[in-house]
């Protein structure tokens, strides 16, 4: 759908990617100053390369061999800045319809409205951005490229300037983004959190150089390729089973076995998925018994790989495959093996809601 | 104290003669503001300076030099008179124009610094948003940069009120037609037993000043309130 291939030099920085990315939510990761705020940019327009190509389906929007070069303004996308950038002159409304007044939006009152009304945001309209929280600001930033109707939606950091509170209450938003409105997402992050929850793909950058891309279990699956500052870790898809509300705890089904979660916007019979860090993991070859970690899986292991002090260990639990990483030394004195058997340990983990919106998973 | 209709007419001409300077020069201003604030050109250190000459030139020499482009045998005010009939020469619209290039730079130096400071990631968004360049400057830079066109503008207005030397030189003071509040003043002065007319006229230019400033004070407040402290 969006083919890129730049490459482009600042000052001593050297950027160098090629890059395609479908339908869904990519999320384009790396350490700061990795070279993806650029990227991003390049995308939308903002900063024009060096040299390349951008193409967006059919349409070209940089051929720097035949001097092509499209405007940001003509390339109909919806951008969601770091720090939001809502025009402090302008009400909550008027930053919302600002793109209608340049671009053709079908007008749609009922989608407009509902768009308001799914991002809570109907009480602040007539306010201005400097009387607004932050998780207020974001609503309205991604508000306001939602109402461009955008046929790409770039997300730079959308969440980074959120305490986790208002964190958990944009989540369900770019959840919907990326489940109901069918707009593809480039999203810029480098919390594990946040992908781990939201990306379909995921492109991993470091020092201006693509290092691996692919599907989140693959990419984040494995710390050879992704920038160190991003630590490895699994997925798991698990099924609401019950919610223990005074206990702040959720039990969840997986291929794996059964899992304690913590509480989260979700409802018994929702599909979520379930991320472990893969450095939260501790193994153990006898059974474990009165253990404070309350999710307890048993696998055999697959595979061994060792590097530095580091060891990798892929273990097969009920068909799921579950990274964990300890210290080679750990691993050595458990004498481990492929095909030993074993337990993980580890405590409630943070979940991000599958196609709780039933289009996706 | 008493005022004579000559007060009057000395009030209005100034008047009118700053409202002028200022409705004119400032687009010129504002356009000149942003080139200078947002763009790097060939030749732009040689526009900043001439901006800024009438403000190191001795006034005199400013309407010397007027008096030479803009006179009726001037090449620019021959040209002006021939093709749109428009005369600067000893007419109020000379002192107009006297007022406004005293003053230019005064107002490009506020309209600029107001430029620089609107952040242009905003208009990175606009961009984003569907806006031309054109449509984010009107949109986007115009509309935050206000305080600081305000403030220019009248800051040159002021100017415009206290012109004198270049405005002498170049159109001179006749009655009626260029003498404005401080040529006037300054006639007073030169003849025996004008001391009377000079405080009448000092009086009404004090009161003037005030008002500019009282009203610029308010207006600002209410720009900064509307586009938001948050500006």
């Amino acid at each position: 759908m969006l083919d890129v291939a730049v490459s482009h030099r600042q000052g001593n920085f050297k950027l160098h990617a090629a890059f395609t990315i479908e339908s869904g939510l990519t999320a384009l990761i790396g350490p700061s100053g990795s070279g993806k705020t650029t990227l991003a940019n390049i995308v939308a327009g903002l900063v024009r390369p060096d040299e390349g190509e951008i193409k967006f389906g059919a349409t070209s929007w940089l051929d720097t061999g035949k001097g092509l070069w499209v405007p940001p303004h003509k390339r109909n996308i919806g951008y969601v800045f770091q720090e939001g950038r809502l025009f402090p002159q302008m009400t909550v409304r008027q930053n919302l319809t600002y793109a209608r007044r340049f671009k053709k939006v079908p007008a749609n009152e009922k989608r407009d409205a509902d768009l308001i009304d799914l991002l809570g945001i109907r009480h602040l309209l007539d306010r201005r951005p400097d009387k607004l929280s932050g998780g207020e600001k974001s609503r309205v930033a991604i508000g306001r490229a939602l109402f461009s109707a955008p046929d790409l939606l770039i997300m730079d950091e959308p969440l980074s300037a959120l305490d986790p509170a208002r964190k958990a209450e944009i989540f369900p938003h770019l959840e919907y983004i990326r489940d109901e409105t069918g707009i593809p997402v480039l999203y810029v992050s480098h919390l594990m959190e946040e992908v781990a929850r939201l990306a379909t793909n995921v492109i991993a950058i470091e020092n201006g150089k693509i290092i691996a891309s692919g599907n989140p279990a693959e990419v984040l699956g494995s710390q050879a390729t992704l920038p160190a500052t991003i630590p490895a870790g699994s997925f798991l898809q698990a099924r609401i089973e019950e919610i223990f509300a005074d206990e702040g705890l959720m039990k969840a089904n997986s291929a794996a076995g059964t899992l304690y979660l913590r509480m989260a916007d979700a409802e018994v019979g929702d599909t979520v998925r379930v991320h472990i860090p893969a450095t939260e993991i501790t193994l153990t070859r006898q059974v474990p018994e009165q253990i404070s970690a309350l999710n307890r899986l048993s696998g055999r292991v697959e595979t061994i790989r060792s590097e530095g002090g580091e060891t990798e260990i892929i273990i097969n639990c009920g068909g799921e495959r579950i990274l964990s990483r300890i210290t080679s030394r750990s691993a050595e004195a458990m004498a481990l093996q492929p095909g030993v058997e074993i337990f993980l340990l580890f405590k409630a983990v943070a979940i991000g809601r599958q196609g709780l919106f039933h289009r996706h998973g | 104290m008493e005022f004579q209709p000559e007060d009057w007419t000395a009030l209005a001409i100034s008047l009118k003669v700053a409202v002028v300077a200022v409705i004119f020069s400032l687009p010129v201003g504002i356009a000149v503001s942003w080139l200078l604030a947002r763009k790097e050109f060939p030749g732009k250190t040689l526009l900043n300076g001439l901006v800024h000459l009438p403000l190191i030139l001795p006034p005199v020499v400013t309407g010397y030099l007027l008096l030479i482009a803009f006179g009726r045998k001037g090449f620019l005010g021959a040209f002006l008179d021939n093709a749109f009939g428009l005369v600067f020469s000893f007419r109020w619209t000379g002192a107009a124009l006297a007022a406004a290039v005293m003053g230019f730079p005064l107002m490009v130096r506020a309209i600029r610094l107001s430029i620089e400071a609107v952040d242009q990631r905003l208009e990175d968004a606009a961009a984003t948003l569907g806006a031309s360049r054109l449509s984010i400057f009107f949109t986007v830079t115009l509309p935050l940069a206000l305080p600081g066109i305000v403030t220019g503008a009248i800051l040159a207005f002021a100017k415009a009120i206290g012109e004198f030397g270049a405005t002498i030189t170049f159109v001179s003071a006749i009655p009626g037609e260029t003498e404005t509040l401080a040529s006037a003043i300054y006639a007073y002065t030169q003849v025996p037993g004008g001391d009377a007319g000079a405080a009448r006229l000092t009086l009404l230019a004090i009161l003037i000043s005030f008002a500019a400033l009282i009203a610029s004070e308010a207006l600002a407040r209410r720009t900064a309130k509307r586009i938001g402290s948050a500006a």
